[in-house]
């Protein structure tokens, strides 16, 4: 027998639940276009071309949920970006080795905690009756339902998501780091640069092109504005703020059964998404020479 | 005078520079100390929110009541089973696929037809709900393998293993062939126990997001004793702490009297300790995941 044969052998398991999984519900999406009737299936039920999209676009919410996905999403993707390269910098000043990875291990841990137990925490120290308010109740302020108002809530969802994850994402630039050339510190100090101007002139052009590709490769998730956390933080009185493109399809489509509506707008979604891909996959390459394969 | 003064300033900007970190350090910490102290406090001083980082009138009384609590446990035994089945099912399809597709294409004629086949499912999704009416149709509902199959291809994971394999010396392929093993035998015997670092790495990444997963079980499973950890606890927890944002201060007061903060502390703890507990231990591959795919020549 030919190897050939062995390899196709070893993909099929994989290939077949690829096609159940991912494929075959791919063909869902001619609900988008159906008046769907869950009784006749998608064969019985009546075409309506793109009445369901006609009809999206003339809920006010479309817009609202829209610009929530892409507030949200990418704030939190400039914070992280931003404060998990400053802490990356920071860290990198740290020459005591086990002091350093003792560091690194604790700020790494919460990433790994379920949204559904981070939140659970959160939503404890933020609560009327949490941490937080006995806090500012003992400096004299007024207690904040932080998680009521449609004020304070995107700034709950954006920080607790730095919180998370900051630290897994300083990961990739302390990688970069450790790759600077030792000797460019060492010939910048006998041209007689201080700390701040090495961090100038050596460390932030030796990181540039990371931190490049990670900004470019950030914006694959511009549509994904953190499905999970939303789903275990929020609630009614901050839909206004905090509705996202994902809660609203599991709202409507699965729990108030509008499946055609929940899956044009799913629909709507992996069409922005795919083109954001193919943009940030070609940015990436061109910029910063990745491949992923 | 003038290295005296810079001297001064450098161990100052790096003592400043070390209390940043310590804090934020501290910072991360913070949440998972809190619910245990929490968790361990009378219920009374958890009502009123005066627990910071240690306990109030310490005593086990939220974990006695969650001991007894059948449907926790019962929760809990789903969780256990559906990481230890889709565990060795993501292990089991992730090697099976990542060798193969590692092959270059002169040994394997079809490999970039499959590669484009899993690049196109990874680019592409019917969206939610096509997939809820898939697994529907499949008569899934309900049953743990709703939980494992549908996530038993880690694409993700498969690359990474793929792009690992492919970084392995060519050598080895010379000599399997030179001792005319076949594709399986160098799997077994060659690859897999070269890469046991990356294995562990990929294998861990999946028990850890089997375990984290609620979402599935919310949607696929409507019999609460067959939901998992996770699931029960999103809708016990957090669904009572977002009830509780939308009081009003004097309803907040009264349900202190009754409340369950501290159990609900207990539950959140019990369901964070498995991961807390192997962290220390196999953080070196939990952190090694993400340099792992991005090693290329």
């Amino acid at each position: 027998m030919k190897p050939g044969f062995h390899y196709h052998l070893m993909l099929i398991p994989g290939i077949i639940l690829l096609l159940m999984f991912s494929v075959y519900p791919m063909f869902g999406i001619v609900m988008a276009f159906q008046d769907y009737n869950p009784t006749k299936g998608f064969s019985g039920s009546p075409w309506v071309g793109w009445e369901n999209f006609t009809y999206m676009f003339e809920l006010p919410d479309s817009y609202l949920i829209f610009k929530n996905t892409v507030y949200l999403a990418v704030s939190k993707i400039m914070a992280n970006l931003l404060l998990s390269l400053i802490f990356a910098l920071l860290l990198n000043e740290i020459k005591h080795k086990l002091l350093k990875r003792s560091i690194q291990t604790v700020v790494y841990f919460p990433h790994f905690v379920s949204w559904v137990l981070f939140g659970g925490i959160i939503a404890q120290i933020f609560s009327l009756d949490g941490v937080v308010n006995v806090i500012l109740q003992m400096l004299g302020q007024q207690p904040i339902q932080f998680m009521a108002s449609n004020y304070w809530f995107p700034a709950l969802l954006v920080g607790s998501d730095v919180w998370k994850e900051f630290g897994f994402s300083t990961i990739i630039f302390l990688a970069a780091l450790t790759g600077i050339n030792p000797a460019l510190y060492e010939a910048a100090g006998i041209d007689g640069a201080n700390r701040l101007r090495m961090m100038w002139h050596v460390t932030l052009p030796g990181i540039r092109t990371t931190v490049i590709l990670i900004a470019v490769l950030s914006l694959q998730n511009v549509m994904n504005a953190g499905f999970e956390q939303i789903l275990n933080l929020y609630n009614p009185l901050v839909y206004h703020s905090s509705d996202i493109i994902d809660t609203y399809v599991y709202r409507i489509g699965l729990l108030q059964s509008q499946y055609e509506l929940g899956t044009a707008v799913g629909l709507l979604k992996s069409v922005v998404s795919i083109l954001l891909i193919v943009i940030s996959y070609k940015m990436a390459v061109k910029f910063a020479n990745y491949r992923i394969f | 005078m003038m290295s005296t003064a810079s001297h001064v300033i450098s161990r100052v900007s790096y003592g400043v520079i070390l209390a940043v970190l310590l804090a934020i350090a501290a910072g991360s910490v913070f949440p998972i100390l809190h619910i245990l102290a929490v968790s361990l406090s009378d219920k009374a001083a958890a009502s009123a929110g005066k627990i910071f980082l240690l306990p109030v009138d310490m005593n086990f009384a939220a974990y006695s009541i969650v001991f007894d609590d059948r449907q926790f446990f019962q929760s809990f035994a789903v969780s256990v089973e559906r990481v230890l089945l889709g565990g060795w099912v993501n292990f089991a399809i992730t090697l099976l696929m990542a060798y193969p597709l590692s092959r270059e294409k002169e040994a394997f004629s079809a490999r970039n037809v499959y590669m484009w086949f899993i690049i196109f499912t990874m680019l592409f999704s019917g969206g939610l709900i096509p997939w809820y009416m898939a697994i529907k149709q499949f008569g899934m509902i309900n049953s743990i393998w709703a939980l494992v199959l549908p996530t038993a291809v880690p694409v993700f994971n498969v690359i990474l293993l793929m792009n690992f394999f492919r970084n392995l010396p060519k050598e080895l392929d010379d000599a399997a062939s030179i001792d005319g093993a076949g594709p399986w035998y160098s799997l077994m015997k060659l690859y897999i126990p070269l890469s046991l670092p990356a294995i562990a790495t990929v294998t861990l990444f999946s028990i850890v997001s089997h375990w984290n997963a609620f979402f599935d079980g919310l949607i696929l499973i409507n019999v609460p004793h067959k939901q998992p950890l996770q699931t029960y606890l999103n809708q016990i927890v957090v669904q009572m702490n977002v009830n509780r944002s939308q009081m009003t201060e004097e309803d907040v007061k009264r349900l202190a009297l009754l409340s369950d903060k501290t159990v609900n502390s207990a539950k959140i703890f019990i369901a964070l300790f498995p991961i807390a507990a192997l962290y220390p231990f196999l953080q070196r591959y939990f952190i090694h995941g993400i340099t792992l795919g991005s090693v290329k020549e």
